[in-house]
């Protein structure tokens, strides 16, 4: 597949053979993860800048990862580390980037909106790899992919996405890409933690975990951040935990081969019990090991779209 | 009869050629345009093919000086009114220091003489607390004696109902009206966008119309219970609209403005292919729903909200390149005005009479400034502008030193041509 997207700034602009093709691709790099040198040089010379406006250790190792195995050389720049970012405003970092002449950037910003930003400016891929609350487009492939392992086939699933849906992401890529999918999506979650005018989101939204997990094929556990409880957002994390936390009696109304699967970092024992997390039906490690496997074939794709045929 | 001093000839006044015959800064008299006339050493500016307007008013401007010069001074912003077709801009106090005190408004009006002396004039506007902090009264007798006409916390709402109530008061003691900037302070904390559909998709933490609305609400029945004006800013969703209806239809001395853009553009503009997360579309209250925007047509032209009012709020380029959350809010809105609002006339959205009304008579009868009606007597402000002739919008089209207008590159339509004050040409 020729690969026409300069950009990826959210799953909404893949289509569905779009997304196969990514799937398909990374599914190649699997194999090369069971191999003892795992390392291929498809992207030798090429040079991929990892852009950290927000701190995120595990995405950007994976992307770090994911760019050495194909031997494409990756330059980190957090905000805090470097004085490049310091007090400078994002237009001169596009600049400045650009002046470096990578081939893509994958950039993670607390603004919604702020990959669209440096793509405009950029003349390389721009990969987002998180904007603001607005989307998480890489974190959605993988979880999409990590599914489509276990079952062949998302389309038909019932998928329950459970936390703070409003300050998410995850959640938002996620209910794209899996409606996209042919997946029959739930949200559950406080309603302060549900963002407004969800009557137009193509969801099922429900208040009482136990209701909302009925039937369901998987739960996807949202990381919530300790400090909405002083946002107001929530009474306390207690109350939490009691009410919207994923525990083991909510699988017995679960469809018995649920799948449970989480971004990470999780708060044990806040928005899912311990247990549940080490479960057979767990699928937290599956999630990291596909992460580095869907963003070779991202990088693959969008770094090789020039003058592929 | 007075000696005549201009004749203004050939102008196509309400679809009519007249002409105008102007003596000491005074309309004397429009008549149907004659075939020959004697024009004696009066001065005769010829107009065959351009309209005559009055000129407009606008209450709510932001000239920036003193403090952020380098967004707007008072010479670029009147040389903007100039050409925008206002003779009188009211200015806002949240400058740098705040125009709570006398100095300042005298420094503001000494600049506009010195760089305007013919006009257009302009009337700051103090704060109604010391900084704008919303704890202490500004010394309004101060402020109005050096030449305030009314009264604002623009941009920081006033968080304190008391506080509020006693600003209110203490403004009536100078004849002057108090102008709220209605959003509640603890639900306007999205600031930007609409909270709704788009805020939802696009990620960002959206201010709701309530916010709005409870201030509005609040006003109005403070208003109705102190038997005081109050005059609400930027009006932008159908819940305040109907609101102010009702308090209208109960006697409340309410008034309201709303600005072009609420009137043109809605929420789509930021997820629009090409414009989105567009921070020149970033103001506050923020662009709302089609609905909204529907709402202000209709209540503008019943009379619910009284005057159309640009919110002209000029930002440097560098501080609206940038992430969505970081850029400040507000468009640059003196220069196009006109052309948006007179396109809603031609297009037959809103009739002349409205447009007339929304930014003449009206605006000044609520600040008590001169009203222009255009009738014998009146101040010779009118200015003759080429309804046909088509402009883009860019940065060396613009007059103000904001460029900051999601209209940046489109093509409007009509475009002033001379500009009289007082019977003086001033553009
Ligand atoms: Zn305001």
């Amino acid at each position: 597949m020729k690969w026409l997207h300069k950009d990826l700034l959210d799953v909404s602009q893949l289509s569905k053979p779009e997304v196969m093709a990514i799937f398909e691709t990374a599914g190649r790099f699997q194999e090369l993860q069971e191999r003892p040198v795992k390392k291929v040089p498809t992207l030798k010379g090429r040079s991929v800048v990892l852009f950290f406006a927000e701190p995120s250790t595990r995405t950007k190792t994976s992307f770090d990862v994911a760019g050495k195995r194909l031997s494409a050389d990756t330059f980190s720049l957090a905000k805090s580390s470097s004085s490049l970012t310091k007090g400078e405003s994002l237009k001169d970092t596009a600049l400045t980037l650009q002046a470096m002449a990578p081939d893509a950037i994958v950039i993670r910003h607390w603004c919604s909106g702020a990959a669209r930003f440096m793509a405009d400016r950029l003349d390389c891929s721009v990969i987002n790899a998180g904007d603001g609350r607005h989307a998480h487009p890489t974190q959605a492939l993988l979880d999409s992919f990590t599914l489509h392992q276990e079952w062949g086939d998302v389309a038909g699933k019932t998928i329950l996405i459970l936390g703070d849906i409003a300050h998410s992401r995850v959640a938002r890529s996620n209910v794209i890409l899996l409606t996209r999918l042919g997946a029959k999506v739930r949200l559950c979650g406080p309603r302060t933690l549900l963002p407004p005018a969800l009557k137009t989101w193509p969801v099922k939204v429900y208040s009482d975990l136990n209701e909302a997990v009925k039937g369901v094929d998987a739960v996807m556990c949202l990381r919530l951040q300790l400090e909405r409880q002083k946002d107001g957002l929530l009474p306390d994390l207690r109350e939490y935990s009691r009410t919207f936390g994923l525990g083991a009696r909510h699988l017995e109304l679960a469809n018995p081969d649920v799948r449970i699967m989480h971004p990470g970092p999780m708060n044990r024992g806040v928005e899912i019990s311990s247990e549940l997390a080490d479960s057979a039906g767990s699928l937290v490690l599956d999630q990291v090991a596909s992460g580095v496997v869907v963003r070779m074939a991202l990088l693959f794709l969008y770094m090789t779209r020039k003058g592929e045929e | 009869m007075a000696k005549i001093d201009l004749i203004v000839r050939r102008a196509n006044l309400n679809g009519k050629d007249v002409d105008v015959f102007v003596s000491k800064g005074k309309i004397v008299e429009v008549k149907p345009s004659a075939e020959s006339l004697d024009a004696g050493d009066a001065k005769v500016e010829e107009a065959y093919g351009l309209t005559l307007l009055p000129s407009l008013t606008d209450v709510h401007v932001h000239l920036r000086e003193p403090g952020f010069e380098y967004k707007e001074d008072v010479e670029s912003g009147l040389r903007a009114a100039a050409w925008g077709g206002f003779s009188n801009i009211m200015c806002m106090a949240n400058t740098k220091p705040v125009n709570d005190n006398g100095s300042v408004t005298e420094l503001m009006l000494d600049k506009a003489r010195k760089h305007w002396p013919k006009g257009p004039r302009l009337f700051p506007i103090g704060a109604l607390t010391k900084g704008l902090k919303g704890e202490e009264l500004a010394p309004m007798a101060e402020l109005a004696q050096a030449g305030c006409a009314a009264f604002s916390n623009d941009g920081v709402p006033v968080e304190s109902t008391k506080i509020f109530r006693l600003a209110v008061e203490y403004a009536s003691d100078w004849d002057r009206v108090v102008i709220d900037h209605c959003e509640d302070p603890y639900l306007g904390v999205g600031v930007g966008v609409n909270e709704g559909e788009v805020s939802s998709r696009l990620g960002l933490p959206g201010q709701p119309d309530v916010a709005e609305a409870l201030q509005v609400a609040r006003d109005i029945l403070l208003a109705e219970y102190l038997d005081l004006p109050i005059h609400l800013a930027h009006i932008s969703c159908r819940k305040s609209a109907d609101l102010i209806r009702f308090a209208k239809a109960r006697g409340v001395k309410v008034t309201a403005e709303t600005t072009p853009h609420y009137l043109t553009m809605t929420e789509a503009v930021l997820e629009a292919e090409g414009t989105e997360y567009d921070t020149a579309a970033k103001v506050n209250p923020p662009l709302r729903p089609e609905d909204d925007r529907l709402a202000m047509i209709e209540a503008l032209s019943d009379g619910t909200i009284d005057c159309l009012a640009t919110d002209h709020a000029p930002h440097a380029g560098h501080e609206k390149e940038t992430e969505f959350d970081v850029a400040p809010c507000g468009i640059s809105g003196l220069d196009t005005a006109l052309s948006v609002t007179w396109g809603l006339v031609r297009d037959g959205v809103l009739t002349r009479e409205t447009f007339l009304r929304a930014w003449t008579t009206a605006p000044c009868a609520v600040f008590n400034l001169p009203v222009n009606t255009f009738a014998p007597g009146d101040p010779a402000d009118f200015f003759l502008f080429d309804e046909d002739e088509e402009w883009t919008v860019s940065a060396s089209t613009l007059h103000s030193k904001g460029k900051n207008t999601p209209l940046l590159g489109s093509v409007l339509k009509g475009r002033v041509k001379t500009h009289f004050i007082a019977g003086k040409k001033i553009v």
